[in-house]
């Protein structure tokens, strides 16, 4: 088992919500029966047989949410997210199933760290959760962890998230050596000697700011680096919070010539852009930066035709003594768990840019399917992993509501479209508005 | 698509009016800028008199907050609120609960709590002068912020273009040097697009950031402008190993401003502190074409009249300022 967390065997009926699920082909009004945390029926009024009901009028009822990027800060940095909150804050946000890196303080480099952090999950985790290892000990680029013991303990996959792997040769021998276990290799692309003291995108604003410029090319020579890789080992790979229009050209490139490459990308670099750094706001400070507004068409290009299969939070929890600085001296990250669907419903879909069955596919089947993970589906037999969304609800989003223990969102004090009323993850109630 | 509706409880107060502060050339229109300068040639003029001091702002506190050295702006800010009367209060970072780690904004919160009326505030980070104004509730004048804005210097340096040629519509000005690291040069050419001048920027590619103002590589470029705008090259800011040029020596011998690059009637400016022989050739800074001392007595008048628009109601009071005195 990849995933642990609580789980649950609630009884449900939800009535009259357009069911929509886009991999099953399912866009009907419908009444749905959760029997024992299982997903029963669906049909058209559906006896309660006792069930708690749940009027959907109105409402969308979709396979719950998977992200595959998520830092809860654990352990190390309980003060900024732990394993409860941030569950909590994925169940807030839709979510049935999350993937937590390993930059942790200590990284998650070693089986005991691991098992420590997987039990502790079983018992305080909102949702399901799967834990990433480090592809290099301590992600320090030198040697690499101990894969196959890792795997055999759970691991949900492999990076070194925050850094690249230092060098062409260590990540070769990791793509070689990661064919012993059936878990992909995720990967933080970044040149350092280009990105060195850049803290917002180079471009025409970063100019006239004077922030430090951290080029497209910082992240796409590495993309390119990666894919050539891949290509040369026959190995698959997964590219993290792609960010440039250069980098999902190359991506879409070698999957084009059929190389196992995938690629995420993230709330806000699919809905902001570098002009908005002009506030200075520290919240808008992450790696890699907002780029320019063709980086973000090229994204959301990509997000439309399957070139990025995943939406990611790289939800990065920080502490308000870090975030109530300067911009240049606050640290990189925003957080995303509870505003991913609203903010990409908001900035995407109402403004005609993504169909709504995309971005469900996107957030749901697709990151499941890259990461080897079981597919929340709505159909009868499946374990109930919903979701249940009000798209016309508007909301303002405010520190006081977060679940996560950090308050570091890029949208604070913004009015948003789409709202999650209900999460049921792994077969429990998770969340309710 | 249903009604939209909302969430119960999620009605907020409308927000307070804003406050007005001066952190970037950015806040200001063409009107304030040509309403600023026109302020500060009448305090110009009150400081030619013998009693020096007005009454204006009387009873106003003042904070000057420097996180970073300087000389010419930390002095002019607090002589210029001295003029207008008010009381000051004068932080610099040595010697402060900074040393003891303090963050900035603990020392603004704590500072607060004497109700300052403006803030100054230089400090080496990008985003600390926002940082003050979102948490304070002064009026924030940015007194320059690591590579990013420099208002009041841009300010001084219209108000010196301005009595030394007569006008500043259609006037070009050559900034040469080290633009990369220039606040000085951020804010000055934005300042002088807002007047309808217009900057052309001399230097090696390095530090030349792209998409700002035109460039050129050639020191030679310098001869179109009606005044060349020399920067220092602030070494101390070069990131280690960045290699932005390959010697002191080589800049020198390629960009430095000398008596032969010159043509007659052009003007010389520069922020200060000079690197003679370095950017400029001693000869240059030293001669009658050179502004510089011009532009430390802009600052003051200058930094008087951003104190009294952010203090007072309008312009219109200037004059009637000036006459109680």
């Amino acid at each position: 088992m990849i995933l642990v967390g609580r789980t649950g065997a609630d009884d449900l009926v939800v009535r009259g919500a357009r069911v929509l699920d886009p991999v099953e082909g399912i866009d009907a009004v419908l009444d749905v029966r959760v029997d024992r945390g299982t997903i029963a029926q669906l049909g058209e009024r559906l006896g309660a047989n006792g069930h708690r009901v749940v009027d959907g009028t109105g409402l969308v009822l979709a396979p719950a949410f998977v992200d595959p990027h998520v830092h809860l800060r654990t352990p190390g940095r309980e003060d900024e997210e732990t394993i409860a909150s941030g569950t909590a804050a994925a169940a807030a946000g839709g979510y049935c199933a999350i993937l937590a890196m390993p930059n942790t303080d200590p990284v998650v480099d070693s089986t005991e760290v691991l098992r420590g952090l997987r039990a502790r999950a079983l018992e305080e985790a909102e949702v399901p959760v799967g834990f990433a290892a480090a592809i290099t000990v301590g992600q320090d680029g030198r040697q690499l962890t101990e894969m196959g013991e890792l795997a055999d303990a759970g691991a949900a996959a492999f990076t070194d998230d925050g850094r690249p792997v230092a060098t062409a040769g260590l990540m070769r021998r990791a793509l070689e050596y990661s064919a012993i276990t059936d878990r992909l290799l995720a990967l933080h692309c970044e040149e350092p000697s280009l990105t060195r003291g850049g803290q917002m995108h180079l471009g025409a604003v970063s100019a006239e700011l004077g922030l430090g410029g951290w080029p497209s090319l910082g992240e796409s020579l590495g993309v390119a680096r990666e894919l050539a890789l891949a290509r040369d080992t026959g190995r698959p790979l997964h590219l993290m919070h792609l960010s440039a229009r250069e980098s999902v050209e190359l991506l879409r490139a070698a999957q084009a010539a059929g190389v196992a490459a995938s690629g995420e990308a993230t709330p806000h670099h699919l809905c902001r852009t570098d002009e908005d750094v002009r506030s200075l706001d520290p919240n808008l400070k992450m790696n890699p930066p907002l780029r320019t507004a063709d980086d973000r068409a090229a994204l959301v290009e990509a997000l439309n035709d399957g070139t990025i299969a995943a939406v990611a939070t790289d939800h990065a929890p920080h502490s308000r003594e870090e975030k109530d600085v300067p911009f240049e001296a606050a640290p990189f990250g925003v957080t995303g768990l509870e505003t991913a669907f609203a903010a990409l419903h908001t900035h995407l879909v109402r403004t005609g840019l993504v169909r709504l069955e995309t971005l469900l596919e996107r957030m749901s089947a697709g990151p499941a399917r890259l990461f080897g993970l079981e597919r929340p589906r709505v159909a009868a037999g499946a374990p109930a992993n919903l979701v249940l969304l009000d798209p016309a609800a508007t909301w303002r989003v405010r520190e006081e509501r977060f679940r996560s223990r950090s308050a570091n969102s890029w949208l604070l004090g913004e009015r948003l479209h789409g709202r999650v009323v209900l999460t049921v993850a792994a077969g429990r109630v998770a969340y309710e508005a | 698509m249903t009604d939209l509706h909302v969430v119960p409880g999620d009605l907020l107060p409308p927000p307070p009016p804003a406050r007005r502060h001066l952190l970037s050339v950015g806040d200001l229109a063409r009107g304030d800028v040509e309403r600023l300068l026109a302020t500060a040639r009448s305090f110009a003029l009150s400081q030619e008199r013998d009693t020096k001091k007005l009454p204006t702002l009387r009873g106003r506190l003042v904070v000057n907050l420097f996180f970073e050295a300087s000389t010419r702006t930390s002095s002019s800010f607090e002589l210029a609120a001295k003029r207008l009367s008010a009381d000051t209060l004068s932080l610099k970072a040595s010697g402060s609960s900074v040393e003891k780690g303090e963050s900035l904004k603990d020392t603004a919160l704590t500072l607060s709590a004497y109700d300052p009326d403006v803030i100054v505030i230089r400090h080496p980070q990008i985003g600390a002068p926002q940082l003050v104004a979102r948490v304070t509730d002064a009026h924030v004048v940015n007194a320059g912020d690591g590579k990013h804005q420099h208002p009041t210097q841009a300010l001084l340096d219209l108000y010196t273009i301005h009595a030394a040629l007569g006008r500043l519509d259609g006037v070009h000005v050559a900034i040469v040097g080290d633009v990369l690291h220039s606040r000085v040069a951020r804010s000055l050419v934005q300042a002088l697009r807002l007047v309808g001048a217009h900057a052309t920027l001399v230097g090696p590619p390095p530090l030349l950031p792209a998409g700002l103002a035109e460039t050129a590589f050639d020191i030679g470029a310098i001869a179109a402008a009606d005044v060349v705008y020399v920067l220092r090259m602030q070494r101390e800011r070069m990131e280690e190993g960045a290699s932005y040029v390959p010697s002191l020596r080589e800049y020198a011998a390629r960009w430095c401003v000398t008596p032969e690059r010159l043509r007659p009637g052009q003007k010389v400016m520069h922020p200060g502190p000079m690197n003679r022989g370095v950017e400029i050739d001693p000869r240059v800074a030293d001669s009658g074409a050179a502004l510089v001392v011009d532009q430390v007595r802009a600052g003051l008048a200058v930094r008087m009249a951003v104190l009294y628009d952010l203090l007072t109601a309008g312009p219109a009071l200037v004059e009637a300022a000036l006459e109680v005195a």
